[in-house]
């Protein structure tokens, strides 16, 4: 446990030891404010609720969430240090699980500097919280399943460039696995059992039910079960590749 | 003599090629084990097994009675591992990487501001400790990797090349270090700097497309080159020849050289077998009109051996 935490606290501190951090937290609120406010038309809809909010959220974490994962593996590779770290007495999944609670950490930070809006919307009406700590929670969870593919793509290369494009399109797929853009590619010739458990895959209709207020075990088990399933496979990843 | 790091077999295959084919060997508390070769040879890959980094296609290998690959966290634990290159984390100062090392180690409050103490000064990092380690020159990126390997007093240490980049006076403290704590530990050094073997191993094992080729003291490697114990002197040059072909004359030489050229040339010569020749060779030299100087009984260098050892294979 302690190399683990160890570990963590490394990764933590190195998000903010670059500019990484700084520019993705205001990016992060900059994009999140403006979508809600301008095409969310948070005070047009004139409800006292965060859906205009957290709606934006799945495609913030598309391009946002490989961002901060791009670097956990594939930049060990580059550098080489790799090779200190798997020589430490530390086993690949304490430091898969060690790197994972870090990045989920960051994006918990950015996630907590979003309170202002909750604050505005507590002032103007009177917001159903119950819901809002659900919505959160959700985005927090798929932030996660959104890193966990993020990590298992880093752990693939040592070029951040292309584990970030990787793991956007990965990513794109997961969000978007229920809608025809997905669909239509299998529709053709997938029978319907497969296009029924790919559609169940989608991030986004998991997350629009937890933001609607309803918390169901099985989205809840659906977004840590991708997240379990991704850490493994990094796992496996960086056995196999961590010489290469 | 206990092994405190055995390899038995030790191989490792890409693709085709045999990059470690079939060592073996152990290493004893107290030694310090040269680990020479032509680049490509097959030294770090051996170490990288060691270290638990590669797996072993076939063989063993073992950290104080530890299998690298089925215990590696008790193996790793007792092992300080300095990678070919050193390896660090770029953003990172020293201080803060020493610390994230003995975190992950488990070395905790005041044992940690012990150990961390006495590596930095060991290593003569003080100077650069807040300091992010990309900004470091090349010397001190080698220290920090030094420090971090010595951190743990661990019983076993892997060095991959840990002079590589230093001063000479560096170089001489890194040495220093090395010595001081011989005793204690089972230490394998790799090196192209072959005064380094001679300096501080007890042993040197010269390794080439993936094979042990010699396993000897550094004295016994030297003493296989041919010049070992030859007797030589310097004569003006305009004579050097002439008493080449004198010498080489004399009961009980078998061959005489020029090993170097200048204003006065110095002639090597070799006995037959072990008899001894260096009184003859001195009053046949001293009594000839070439101003003969400069006696002296060749010691053989291991350069001249690890050419002629490596030669055929690599």
């Amino acid at each position: 446990m302690a190399p683990l935490l160890a570990i963590t606290r490394r990764e933590f501190a190195a998000y903010f030891a670059t500019p990484l951090a700084s520019v993705f937290l205001c990016i992060f609120l900059a994009l999140a404010g403006a979508l809600t406010f301008f095409i969310g038309n948070f005070f047009e809809r004139g409800r006292a609720d965060l859906q205009a909010f957290f709606s934006f959220h799945p495609w913030l974490y598309l391009f946002l969430i490989p961002a901060i994962a791009m670097r956990l593996w594939a930049e060990e590779r580059r550098s080489g240090s790799i090779e200190l770290l798997l020589t430490l007495p530390v086993s690949t999944a304490e430091a898969v699980i060690g790197k994972f609670l870090a990045a989920w950490g960051f994006v918990a930070v950015a996630l907590v500097l979003t309170c202002p809006i909750w604050i505005t919307v507590t002032y103007l009406g009177t917001p159903d919280h119950g819901v809002i700590i659900a919505s959160y929670l959700g985005s927090w969870l798929m932030a996660g399943a959104f890193l966990a593919v993020g990590q298992a793509v880093s752990a693939t290369t040592k070029n951040q460039v292309i584990a970030f494009v990787l793991a956007a399109a990965v990513c794109f797929v997961f969000t978007l696995a229920g809608t025809p853009i997905v669909l239509s590619a299998f529709a053709s010739w997938a029978p319907p059992a497969v296009l029924e458990a790919i559609s169940s895959l989608s991030f986004l209709a998991r997350f629009q039910s937890i933001t609607r207020g309803v918390i169901d075990l099985g989205d809840v088990i659906y977004f840590a079960s991708t997240i379990g399933v991704f850490l493994v496979a990094t796992v496996a990843i960086v056995d196999y590749k961590k010489a290469d | 003599m206990t092994a405190m790091i055995a390899l038995t077999g030790l191989t490792k295959q890409f693709g085709q090629i045999h990059a470690v084919a079939d060592v073996s060997f152990t290493v004893a508390k107290g030694e310090v084990l040269g680990f020479l070769g032509p680049n490509g040879a097959g030294k770090s890959t051996t170490m990288k097994m060691l270290a638990g980094f590669l797996t072993p296609s076939a063989g063993k290998a073992s950290v104080c009675g530890f299998d690298v690959v089925d215990q590696p966290i008790a193996a790793k634990q007792r092992l300080g591992y300095l990678p070919e290159g050193a390896p660090a984390y770029p953003d990172m100062t020293a201080r803060a990487f020493l610390n994230f090392i003995a975190a992950v180690r488990g070395i905790t409050g005041s044992e940690r501001t012990r150990r961390i103490g006495w590596a930095i000064e060991r290593t003569q990092l003080t100077a650069v400790l807040d300091q992010p380690i990309d900004t470091l020159s090349k010397g001190f990126k080698r220290r920090v990797g030094l420090a971090q390997a010595v951190l743990h007093d661990p019983p076993v240490l892997i060095l991959d090349e840990p002079t590589d980049g230093l001063d000479p006076n560096q170089k001489h403290e890194v040495r220093g270090l090395i010595q001081d704590i011989a005793a204690e530990k089972a230490i394998i050094i790799s090196t192209h700097i072959l005064e380094e073997v001679e300096a501080v191993c007890s042993r040197a094992i010269i390794i080439a497309r993936g094979r042990v080729l010699a396993d000897a003291t550094p004295d016994a490697l030297v003493a296989q080159d041919p010049d070992h114990g030859a007797v030589s002197l310097t004569v003006a040059a305009d004579v050097a020849d002439q008493a080449i072909e004198a010498l080489a004359t004399l009961p009980g030489v078998a061959h005489a050289h020029i090993n170097r050229q200048g204003p006065r040339s110095k002639i090597v010569v070799r006995a037959e077998g072990d008899r001894p020749i260096a009184d003859t060779v001195r009053q046949f030299a001293s009594a000839a009109p070439w101003q003969a100087a400069d006696f002296a009984t060749e010691y053989g260098r291991l350069d001249q051996v690890f050419r002629h050892i490596t030669r055929d294979v690599a």
